[in-house]
């Protein structure tokens, strides 16, 4: 690589002005920026690395729910008892992504703002309602996890804009979420389809809300609001799987490539998705 | 296009080293410290013959820039044996013969380092999915997967922590 100047701020404030710089990009783990950097497909510019900023790294708790840092690598956020206890999906989709190598720098919030549509941590993430606080040159804002990609590898943050933390939200009662990806081998491969299902049940345990995100079947993750319908007031049987298993269908929108076909891909997404439901089932109803 | 002045920990040795703009910390190992057990197979984070241990974490030193380990602490193979003694791993590599050419071997026994620090027991299938971002295309693997589960019942039964 050639030609790149390196600064490391201490504050959220300095790195968004840092940010503003024509070409300028943030370094969270490094696993995606420095390929693509190496690889030539990003011009150069400064690189402005999130990791000395207080708060980057690390998971902490807030009014029930969880804030993790940026920069926090997938292997500390396999190591967080309490984060896996209450969010075993989104943790499952992040410790998904790379060798052991890669997840002990690879970041939640790098596998979102690298905005590929296959992403595992981020239908993960969206089917668990997760939002990201923002920091840029006019201060900071909350959006949903779903604004960020807008296409392949482009995301809706403006200049000098970057992701600072990734929250979930508190766990009610009877509540769980799963994901699972379909890859041609057992490890170290990019999702042809990853769906992530959240679900909360009411007390007889019959599903009160549910939400389903597919990964990989279009340019970004695809809510798939009909699928999370199909479940709503059932207990996750056959039939509503089967419905589940149509709708998650109806709502692809692929491409072929040399991963699977565009109907391999539909075909798979109904079949992960009626599998991700019951996992998240069987969890949300042994959580009294 | 300034160059940055970093100073970290190697090995537990003191070292600074003036890192070139775009430098990864792998180029800074090898190219300013001299340490050239770590390789460079890919580049790209797929292969893992540049394996280090950044601040207890392992990591691919080729996806890391060298600006970045300012204050940091950086293991990496040639912290791996104790003057002339073999680190048990590495002892169980030749006696199983887990390599051919070796140059996948530094990351390996980095590697498998890590997971035996944190896993001193671990079965078979964790040490494969372990060591799956170490590639290796001589020895198919098993040889490498028989050497670390012996090191790793040797060093339990003589308590030596990895």
């Amino acid at each position: 690589m050639s030609h790149i100047d390196y600064m490391a701020p201490a504050s959220a404030e300095e790195a968004a002005t840092a940010l503003a710089a024509h070409g300028a990009r943030a370094l969270g783990g490094g696993t995606d920026l420095l390929v693509q950097l190496r690889a030539g497909r990003l011009p150069p510019g400064p690189i402005v690395d999130l990791k000395r900023i207080p708060g980057a790294i690390g998971i902490r708790r807030e009014g029930g729910g969880f804030i993790i840092g940026a920069a926090t690598p997938g292997m500390a956020i396999g190591e967080n008892e309490a984060l896996a206890a209450a969010w075993p999906g989104v943790v499952e989709a992040t410790c998904l992504i790379g060798s052991t190598q890669i997840q002990g720098r690879a970041s939640m919030a790098g596998n979102l703002c690298n905005a590929s549509p296959a992403a595992d941590s981020v239908p993960a993430m969206i089917a668990a309602r997760a939002t990201c606080v923002i920091v840029g040159p006019s201060g900071r804002r909350t959006i949903p996890v779903e604004a960020i990609a807008v296409g392949p590898g482009r995301t809706c943050l403006e200049a000098g804009e970057f992701v600072l933390e990734i929250r979930l939200p508190p766990r009610p009662p009877r509540s769980a979420d799963a994901y699972l990806r379909s890859i041609p081998r057992t490890e170290m491969d990019i999702a042809v389809v990853g769906v992530g299902v959240n679900l909360t049940l009411d007390e007889s345990g019959t599903i009160a809300e549910a939400r389903v995100a597919i990964g990989a079947v279009g340019p970004t993750v695809v809510i798939a609001k009909d699928a999370a319908a199909a479940l709503v007031g059932s207990k996750a049987d056959d039939a509503a799987l089967a419905k589940l298993d149509a709708a998650a269908r109806a709502a692809c929108r692929p491409i072929s490539d040399k991963r699977g076909t565009a109907e391999f891909r539909t075909s798979i997404a109904g079949v992960l998705a009626r599998r991700v439901a019951t996992i998240a089932y069987e969890r949300a109803t042994s959580r009294p | 296009m300034s160059r940055n002045h970093v100073s970290a920990t190697v090995n537990g040795d003191p070292v600074e080293f003036l890192s070139h703009p775009g430098a990864t910390l792998l180029d800074a190992l090898r190219d300013d410290l001299g340490l050239t057990g770590s390789k460079e197979g890919c580049g790209s984070g797929d292969c893992g013959a540049c394996s280090v241990i950044l601040d207890g974490r392992l990591v691919c030193s080729c996806l890391v820039l060298a600006a970045e380990a300012q204050g940091r602490r950086i293991e990496t193979i040639e912290g791996m044996a104790d003057g002339a003694t073999l680190h048990p791993l590495q002892q169980k590599f030749l006696e199983h013969a887990a390599l051919q050419c070796g140059f996948c071997t530094p990351g390996l026994l980095v590697a498998a380092k890590a997971l035996l620090e944190v896993n001193p027991d671990p079965s078979e299938s964790e040490t494969r999915y372990w060591l799956a971002g170490n590639l290796c295309r001589c020895t198919g693997y098993d040889k490498v997967i028989r050497a670390v589960m012996d090191a790793a019942a040797d060093m339990r039964q003589a308590r030596v922590p990895a």
